[in-house]
């Protein structure tokens, strides 16, 4: 019989019922429910289809290690997929879904895996890559459309999801009895105290499992509330612990599947930094590995307590329990309590007296040395057990509508796990416990192996008060809370990892529910070499998805121990690693999504720009115009008519992005020296000079130009990728190479505005602006520049070119920079003056064979760029003596050279390989590469396609033909070398 | 995360700080003009060999999102503990052994 809702009981709230659809069907459950519970109560078993063998599952757990309890919930947008249906609390109209099953749950024709399993044995995946490449992409097909879980919600998300960051003395992972004990003697002493909790209220097992152990929670949640010093998340897990006790939560806000109120965030995502750690964390049951033990109707011992006690709703009517320890006997008594039938089998052939008396009080038929080993079940939940002693010898069939079991509990050491402290086995416990610890954390309570509620609490007081005294904190706390329990202080356990074979009746014994890996595939594993614990995650994928595990490793361990005949300890367990539980990836982005990904960074004069129809293009944080349109201009148009305007009349481009340093001391000469490659002793003051700097390999790091202020005073820039690189570059240099250069550096960047004239007209256009001043080639020549002032305004007037036109750049404070703008602009008007964008700017450079990111790719030395004249030889500088290795200084190096369509039209596009043959060739047979194109764009004085590129011996092959291949474009474009310089060679216009 | 002490700035989040590298190589003295052959091999060792030690090691971090200065750090690689943080041009306590 299916599970039902008792008459009374339970934590729930009856007054407040809330209606709910499961696979379509209309249900309804309390509040104070998770899904799973109200599920149960709504006689729902089927709850899921398993990964591997598409067999019929329902509830295992009752928390974050459920491995079977799937679903889908919500849909459109707020559908999200894998939830936990333990760890989902009922709200009014939650709409779940079971996944992975096809038809329907019921009717799941991919369950004829199960039948070929035999098939699919374990490390299948694997096997099928021996055979041949097409024989492995048949079964591939079926498992891609066959195995998996939920989907991926596809559209975007639009969910807010905010980071948070706390400190505090003390935080506490897990609220249980020990965890709240830690939390209560950590704050009185005056520690200030965070304490978290995956669940929707504090209190763990405290909460139902017996009358004593409430008082002290409710009396313990009163005080928490009650003081200010302790912060309590619920619905919130701690999933990692990371260095120097940063502990990352997240906290389940909105609830899953539904729509957000209006400023709800889904979750939060925070960042802990504590002075301490306590895992309070609890442990895990483990169930006992029998045939068929995976079907719906059989679960984990405690589970079936806790959903009669803390959700009234029992799990059958006759319910067989089977277990290996003292720990089901409260389970055991609270079920036969709420009115069923309760068989409880223990493998143990003597028990406590106190035990035995329990088991009688309650009326729980207990049977000795006795295990379960098979359940007869389908998919509507078990009929019968077969029963019988652990010799395997004789068995029986017994009636039951419902089975339980428990293989013992395993703390939960994965927080201490994660900062790699070291897992130590027990053989008192027959689990793992934390051992060696490398940071502040330590565990508490049935973490700690302390599965006695009193030694919970105590562990859980003296830690507190231990780390809140450990941090001087020694406010009086006052005397620990005790238990009075009628419960054994300890527990004892026997160990048991696999049932005896069933006789009578036959099936799977599963030891991973939720990757199907069963206790034959770890045998088979074993048998196949794969002998070390992480062999046997990987082959069988035991202890994967998104339970990593929690209910399964500790048995798949114990069976790989057993059938090598090695000890548990030796063997030894998997590393645990975050996250605890599965983390929803918006978290991890936070509200950093979208526009809000990363900052923006805006020009003075942005929103000129903007209001003369510029597009704008991403240069790192920037964005800059990349062209303006005009009415009836398409993108081209718009180019075309800016490139064209600055080599006909007059352009003006911004050019606030370029990176400005300001360096300044006795030894900044020096300094600028060593910094580039080329001579800047000689610069004097007045004066601004093109710099290529180096790495120290030999590589071009930048180019820019350095303006010399004043003796011990210069105003450099940088390009706009690189300015922060080139600033980091400079300071760690001064910090560390040379400290003894007296040299300040700061960047400027934000602090000035610039912006570029370029064009035969900018001279006219600029003494107009600026009568007062002599702008010709005496007043101010090549190279020159001057500080002086626009209609008022401060202003820098360079006298250099980028474009090979005729130019100055004009740069002013950034306050200053939209009006100088505008009265240019203004004045400009008589001289046919237009804003320019990147695009243009890019395609003028090129014209110019001007390099710039494309050439400066960290390949390319000075000399490859037709630039190695510009180095100095007689001063040091960075990558000197890395350009003096012979690699760099070898003839076929590429070498820049100019790259034009040999019919003089055709286009062709950066990226593009270089060959000699025509066609780059099939698979296996590719030509070799002469070189590539670095940048290409359209050019308006040559009306094609033009480019820049690097090709061996480039410098001495103008005029010879390759071919600019670029097969994801289809592009294989024969192409002319030419000269870089493919206007103006001479320079006459910029010196005009 | 890695709390870092700056020695300006006091102990902040790993984030703030940029990886610079060992802080045992010193950069070769390349101030004369005429380079030997074991100066140009001094010199390249310095950009391209790096050494993977297990366990102490100290290295250069720029505290680029915070005062922007350069420290010297000795940090245990394996389990990530700092034990000593200076200003760059000053030298890091000596520690006995196994410490």
């Amino acid at each position: 019989m299916p599970g039902f809702r008792l008459e009374q009981g339970g934590l729930i709230d009856r007054s407040t019922p809330l209606n709910f659809r499961f696979d379509g069907k209309s249900m309804s459950g309390f509040a104070g429910d998770t899904l799973a519970s109200a599920l149960l109560a709504n006689g729902v078993q089927l709850m899921g289809r398993s990964f591997k063998y598409h067999r019929p599952r329902g509830v295992y757990g009752s928390g974050s290690e459920e491995p079977n309890a799937l679903m889908t919930l919500g849909r459109g947008q707020e559908e999200e997929s894998n939830l936990r249906a333990t760890m989902v609390d009922l709200y009014d109209g939650l709409d779940a879904r079971s996944q992975n099953a096809w038809p329907s749950l019921n009717l799941d024709l991919l369950s004829a895996n199960s039948m070929i399993s035999a098939f699919l044995p374990a490390g299948f995946y694997y096997k099928i890559f021996l055979g041949s490449a097409n024989f492995w992409l048949l079964p591939e097909y079926f498992i891609r459309r066959a195995a998996g879980l939920g989907y991926p919600n596809a559209l975007d998300n639009e969910d807010d999801f905010q980071h948070h960051y706390q400190h505090c003395d003390v935080l506490v992972a897990g609220g249980g009895t020990s965890g709240l004990a830690a939390a209560l003697a950590a704050a009185r002493s005056g520690a200030s105290v965070v304490i978290v909790d995956e669940h929707a209220r504090l209190g763990g097992q405290g909460l139902w499992r017996n009358a004593e152990e409430r008082v002290f929670v409710d009396a313990a949640l009163s005080e928490l509330e009650a003081n200010p010093k302790i912060k309590v998340l619920t619905r919130t897990t701690a999933w990692g612990h990371y260095d120097d006790n940063m502990v990352a939560c997240i906290q389940i806000e909105g609830d899953p599947g539904a729509p957000l109120a209006p400023h709800q965030p889904r979750a939060r995502a925070w960042h802990m930094r504590a002075q301490r750690v306590i895992y309070a964390t609890g442990a895990i049951e483990r169930p006992l590995v029998f045939a068929n033990n995976d079907r719906p109707g059989v679960m984990l011992a405690h589970a079936a307590g806790s959903f009669a006690s803390k959700f009234g709703v029992l799990i059958g009517k006759r319910i067989l329990l089977a277990t290996n320890n003292d720990d089901s006997y409260a389970h055991a008594s609270i079920l036969a309590q709420a009115g069923a039938e309760v068989t409880l089998l223990d493998a143990r052939s003597a028990v406590s007296a106190a035990l035995t008396a329990q088991a009688k009080a309650a009326q729980v038929d207990l049977r000795l040395g006795q295990t379960v080993l098979a359940a007869k079940a389908g998919k509507a939940g078990p009929s019968a057990a077969e029963i019988g002693a652990l010799d395997g010898k004789s068995s029986s069939l017994i009636d039951c509508d419902a089975i339980a079991s428990s293989g013992g509990w395993s703390p939960s050491i994965h927080l201490h796990s994660h900062t790699g402290g070291k897992a130590e086995w027990r053989d008192d416990l027959q689990a793992f416990v934390a051992g060696k610890r490398l940071q502040e954390g330590v565990t508490v309570g049935a973490a700690a192996g302390l599965f006695g509620a009193q030694d919970a609490l105590a562990s859980g007081w003296q830690q507190g008060l231990a780390a809140a005294q450990d941090l001087g904190h020694h406010q009086a706390s006052g005397e620990a809370p005790r238990l009075e329990l009628a419960e054994a202080p300890t527990t004892t356990i026997m160990p048991l990892w696999s049932c005896p074979k069933p006789k009578i009746l036959k099936g799977k014994a599963f030891v991973d529910f939720q990757n199907d890996a069963s206790a034959s595939d770890v045998a088979m594993a074993n048998q196949e070499g794969y002998r070390s614990v992480e062999h046997l995650k990987r082959y069988t994928t035991l202890g994967m998805g998104t339970d990593q595990g929690k209910t399964s490793n500790i048995n798949g361990h114990a069976l790989l121990a057993e059938a090598q005949g090695r000890a548990i300890a030796e063997v030894g367990t998997t590393t645990f690693r975050p996250p605890y539980s599965p983390v929803t990836l918006g978290a991890f982005g936070g509200p950093h999504t979208g526009m809000a990904f990363a900052p923006i960074r805006r020009t003075p004069m942005q929103a000129l720009h903007a209001a003369a129809g510029a597009s704008f293009v991403e240069a790192g944080l920037w964005y800059r115009a990349e062209w303006y349109s005009r009415p009836g201009e398409d993108m081209w148009a718009s180019i075309k008519r800016e490139a064209l305007n600055v080599r006909q009349a007059v352009g003006m481009c911004d050019v606030s992005t370029l990176g400005k340093i300001d360096v300044q001391g006795p030894d900044a000469q020096e300094f600028i020296q060593r910094l580039y490659c080329n001579g800047m002793k000689t610069l004097p003051v007045g004066k601004v000079r093109y710099g290529l700097m180096l790495r120290d390999d030999g590589m071009v790091f930048d180019d820019g130009t350095v303006a010399r202020l004043a003796d011990q005073h210069y105003y450099m820039t940088t390009t706009t990728a690189k300015a922060a690189a080139v600033l980091a570059h400079m300071e760690y240099h001064l910090d560390v190479v040379w400290p003894d250069l007296k040299v300040r550096v700061a960047s400027i960047t934000d602090q000035w505005a610039g912006m570029s004239i370029a064009g035969p007209r900018s001279r006219e256009m600029l003494q107009a602006a600026l009568p007062g001043l002599d702008l010709s080639n005496e007043g101010l020549p090549f190279m020159g520049f001057l500080d002086t002032e626009l209609n008022g305004l401060p202003i820098r007037l360079l006298r250099i070119s980028f474009s090979g036109e005729l130019a100055y750049e004009v740069h002013t404070p950034s306050r200053f920079g939209p009006q100088v703008w505008q009265v240019l602009e203004q004045v400009g008007q008589d001289f046919g003056l237009m804003a320019y964008g990147t695009e243009a700017l890019g395609a003028l450079r090129i014209e110019k064979g001007h390099v710039a990111g494309g050439e400066l790719d960290g390949r390319t030395t000075p000399a490859d760029m037709g630039l190695g004249k510009m180095v100095a030889k007689k001063k040091d500088f960075i990558g000197r003596l890395g350009l003096m290795r012979e690699g760099l200084s070898r003839d076929d190096r590429p070498r820049l050279v100019g790259l034009m369509p040999a019919d003089g039209r055709s286009k062709f596009v950066a990226g593009s390989q270089l060959t000699e043959a025509k066609s780059v060739g099939g698979f296996g047979q590719i030509t070799k590469s002469l070189g590539w194109v670095s940048s290409a764009h359209f050019s308006v004085e040559h009306g094609c396609t033009i480019a820049l590129g690097f090709v061996e011996n480039g410098d001495r092959r103008h005029g010879e033909t390759l071919y600019a291949a670029s097969p994801l474009d289809g592009l294989h474009v024969p192409v002319t070398l030419v000269s870089p310089h493919m206007i103006d060679p001479q320079g006459e216009r910029q010196h005009g | 995360m890695m709390l870092i002490p700056c020695p300006w700035c006091g102990p902040r989040a790993e984030s703030e700080f940029t990886y610079i590298g060992d802080a045992r190589r010193q950069r070769p003295d390349t101030s004369a003009l005429e380079v030997s052959p074991e100066a140009l091999q001094a010199h390249s060792d310095y950009v391209y060999l790096r050494d993977n030690p297990k366990g102490w090691h100290q290295e250069y971090w720029q505290h680029s999102s915070g005062c922007r200065a350069h420290l010297k750090v000795e940090r245990n690689v394996v389990d990530h503990r700092i034990r000593a943080s200076v200003k760059a041009d000053e030298a890091l306590p000596s520690f006995p052994e196994g410490r």
